[in-house]
């Protein structure tokens, strides 16, 4: 073997120093920054709840958090996020969330945000029997996403956390996310990144009914009856909560409201 | 020297890896996908009205989708190219005549070369990018990532991002680097060995004394490649190399950022070049690594040269060398598609080393590949279904991006 690895200075890093904490409360001294305009305010993520309601054999639900309203630094808030789960593999890439010939829709512009959902998994290979959404369809019976390590690797095109976002995803639980794709998940409020400890891909089954309770970091399969711990979101759901980066630094008086 | 950088950018003195810090961006750059995204959210964000932070800090280069009939395609441009106006954008390298990219006096090409090639990279600054790839810049010995567009429109805003400073892993390559080998080989061999989530989170720093030997573009295709292992940025260290590239092409003044001698790494690996062969990446991923004599027998239905990682000159130099030493005629489809204009003259115009005073671009005729195309991004992420050199259905296809 021509490379091997060999550690003289190795500098260890305890597992809570790697969280993903982007966007942790800034202090009071922060610098303000000022743009000339201010524009209108953002709907939190949790009220977008109608592709959840709409299925017909499990009734899915969103509670809304009691903390939505309040000031950044508030406790973890109290949601929870119920559907059917669909199980992927590992190394997700961004191409099979949305493939680049789908890339020229503009995710700010209503209209092709709602025809980015109706694309969203559909470069998953055959070898997936079950599609994501159903052909002319433009949200998916799936609110949940299971998924196993590096989901989301590939491209930085923040049009993958917003197909899936548009398609009606709330969540995805993988055991681990490809960097840019989390971040925009984070930035754009579209779905929580949530992180669990086990490989869950390996235990849950598409189709399987699922329960997120956010606050206690907790994802419960009805269908197997097993739980499972997940990673705190930590000072991601803020701003997920709020809607985004945007909103969660008017909130947070980063930026002015 | 990552943690130097963001240090020097968020005016703190000191930082570690794990610290979330608001940096000052010193360029922004996207392109035609995303640009038009990154425009809807500034404007929503921060008014009809608003301006950018700072018209010289944003590139604005069409890329992506460009030779193609398809309409949203050809109104992304457009859309890009109202901004730049309405902003007074200094640098938006424009393309008005899609049937003759010779027509556009502006247009470069893939962004990734084309701020390489006007200067745009510079030594201790932080650059981010709508773009995976956007951390090529790192061979610059700048610290240079994507970013999407929300982070993007963010930026545009306030000129400040916030990051988590990086653990580094540090890549030591060492020897003499063989002729038959280039810096791709290299990047191939480093994500085989640590696979496509290897580097997630942390810096990729490249030094050693074969570093040290690789030219400009070499270091650009090595740093290219850190996202397909995951990596947040890649970086080499400046030294005369950069220096010499950077002359005539900046005039902004930059300051290098180097590592300390007892900085911390996450991990070391120490590679001996000249114990490495020629690899492949095969289906279907960039650390399905593989010997290329070990594949001599898989049938290739076409060759695609191009994008921002084997796209440019001295990947077509390298090219040309081959097909010359071969003598032989191209078996299946060739696809020639420089990364920039500059490129592309360059296949024109520079001679070939041992080849008697020919062009890449006569070695290539001769050998009966197709004819240099248009630069941009072309076939290497798909693109509209029109795209030159598109695979349209089931195909093996040797393609020199990743």
């Amino acid at each position: 073997m021509a490379a091997t690895a060999s550690l003289p200075n190795p500098t260890t890093f305890s597992s809570s120093s790697l969280t993903r904490r982007h966007h942790r409360q800034p202090s009071p001294s922060t610098t303000t920054f000022t743009p000339t305009k201010q524009p209108s305010s953002f709907k939190p993520l949790i009220s977008l709840s109608p592709t959840l309601i709409r299925h017909a054999s499990v009734i899915p639900y969103v509670t809304n958090p009691t903390s939505s309203s309040s000031s950044p630094s508030s406790s973890p808030p109290a949601t929870s996020f119920h559907g059917h789960c669909y199980v992927v593999r590992d190394n997700i890439d961004t191409d099979q969330i949305i493939p680049a010939e789908y890339l020229t829709l503009v995710p700010s512009k209503p209209d092709e945000y709602k025809k980015l959902g109706s694309y969203a998994l559909i470069g998953l290979p055959e070898s997936y029997t079950t599609r994501f959404i159903e052909p002319g369809q433009y949200s998916t019976k799936y609110p949940i996403i299971i998924a196993g390590d590096n989901f989301g690797c590939g491209s930085s095109r923040e049009h993958a956390p917003v197909a899936l976002g548009a398609a009606g995803v709330v969540a995805v639980v993988a055991e681990s996310y490809a960097r840019i794709f989390f971040r925009n998940s984070v930035a754009t409020g579209e779905i929580y990144p949530l992180e669990s400890e086990v490989r869950v891909c390996d235990e849950c089954r598409t189709g399987d009914v699922v329960t997120i309770e956010l606050g206690e970091s907790r994802l419960v399969n009805h269908t197997t009856g097993k739980e499972y711990k997940l990673k705190p979101i930590g000072d991601a759901g803020p701003v997920i909560e709020a809607g985004g980066i945007f909103a969660y630094a008017r909130k947070a008086g980063m930026i002015p409201a | 020297m990552t943690e130097k950088i963001f240090a020097r950018a968020s005016e703190r003195t000191k930082l570690s890896p794990g610290e979330n810090v608001w940096v000052n961006v010193d360029v922004l750059m996207t392109h035609d996908v995303c640009g038009p995204g990154v425009i809807g959210v500034f404007k929503k964000e921060f008014g009809d009205d608003a301006k950018v932070w700072d018209r010289e800090k944003v590139v604005i280069i069409p890329d992506h989708y460009i030779f193609t009939s398809d309409e949203r395609a050809n109104r992304n441009v457009d859309i890009i190219r109202d901004f730049s106006n309405e902003q007074n954008i200094k640098y938006f390298y424009d393309i008005t005549d899609r049937s003759n990219f010779k027509a556009n006096p502006d247009y470069k090409g893939v962004c990734h070369i084309a701020l390489a090639q006007e200067g745009h990279c510079r030594p201790g600054e932080i650059l981010v990018g709508t773009d995976s790839h956007t951390c090529t810049a790192g061979a610059f010995g700048q610290f240079a990532t994507g970013i999407g567009n929300t982070d993007a429109g963010f930026v545009l805003g306030t000129g400040k991002i916030l990051l988590k400073v990086p653990p580094t892993i540090r890549f030591v390559l060492d020897g003499e680097m063989p002729d038959y080998l280039l810096a791709k080989d290299l990047i191939l061999q480093i994500i085989g060995e640590i696979s496509v989530s290897g580097a997630t989170y942390k810096a990729m720093e490249f030094v050693g004394t074969t570093i040290e030997s690789l030219s400009m573009e070499e270091r650009m295709t090595l740093c290219n490649m850190a996202i397909e292992a995951g990596g947040k940025n890649g970086i080499v260290p400046a030294d005369a190399t950069t220096f010499k590239y950077l002359e005539g092409k900046t005039t902004m003044s930059y300051e290098p950022v180097y590592s300390d001698a007892q900085a911390g790494y996450v991990a070391e690996y120490r590679i001996d070049v000249t114990k490495l062969e020629p690899l492949v990446a095969k289906p279907n991923s960039p650390d399905n690594r593989g010997l290329a004599r070990e594949c001599k027998d898989v049938k290739l239905d076409r060759v695609y040269i191009g994008s921002c990682t084997g796209g440019k000159t001295e990947d077509f130099l390298a090219a040309a060398r081959v097909l010359l030493a071969s003598g032989d005629k191209v078996k299946v489809p060739t696809y020639i598609v420089p990364a920039t204009q500059k490129v592309w003259m360059d296949l024109y115009t520079l001679p070939v080393p041992g080849s008697g005073g020919k062009t890449c671009s006569q070695i290539f005729e001769q050998a009966g590949c197709n004819s240099p195309n248009s630069p941009s991004c072309g076939a290497c992420m798909g693109g509209p279904l029109d795209t030159y050199a598109r695979m349209n259905e089931p195909q093996a296809s040797l393609l020199v991006n990743y």
